[in-house]
């Protein structure tokens, strides 16, 4: 993740704090999604950003997982995300998340 | 997770599902969207 979104997110878990604070994912590809994921839990893992060494240990979700999707207006899910579901790899992300939540101890 | 009253960080991805489109349904949940952006992995 590039070092100005790793300081807008940390400006931002600095102004509200983290308590209450959730990051819903929007990558495909499972290895951005473990990049952006260990960005915010446990720090930039390449060590190069603001975050790196900062574990600011928020949730991470995804847009494409049913527990989401399911607290969705469906008429707002289908208009933006409806045409992506159908040609991104849901199956993948999902067990992408399972994976990232799982080697993170939750 | 329940989302309603939660304060949230749409963090999209171009070549996945943008910020902005997370930020509208996150919004339709009741969730308040406090910073939404759309990465570019490489």
């Amino acid at each position: 993740m590039g070092p100005e979104s790793q300081s807008q997110i940390k400006a931002v878990a600095d102004r509200f704090g983290t308590d209450d604070l959730v990051v819903v994912l929007g990558a495909a590809d499972p290895e951005a999604l473990e990049v952006a994921a260990e960005t915010v839990t446990t720090g930039d893992p390449a060590y190069a950003g603001p975050l790196a060494g900062v574990s600011l240990g928020l949730p991470v979700v995804h847009i494409l997982e049913p527990e989401v999707k399911e607290q969705v207006d469906p008429e707002v899910y289908s208009e933006q995300v409806g045409l992506l579901e159908l040609t991104l790899d849901t199956d993948a992300v999902q067990t992408a998340m399972r994976k990232l939540r799982h080697e993170g101890g939750e | 997770m329940k989302l309603e009253g939660m304060k949230v960080i749409a963090l999209g991805e171009r070549d996945g599902v943008p910020g902005e489109a997370i930020a509208s349904c996150l919004a339709s949940a009741g969730a308040n969207v406090v910073f939404s952006l759309t990465e570019c992995f490489v």
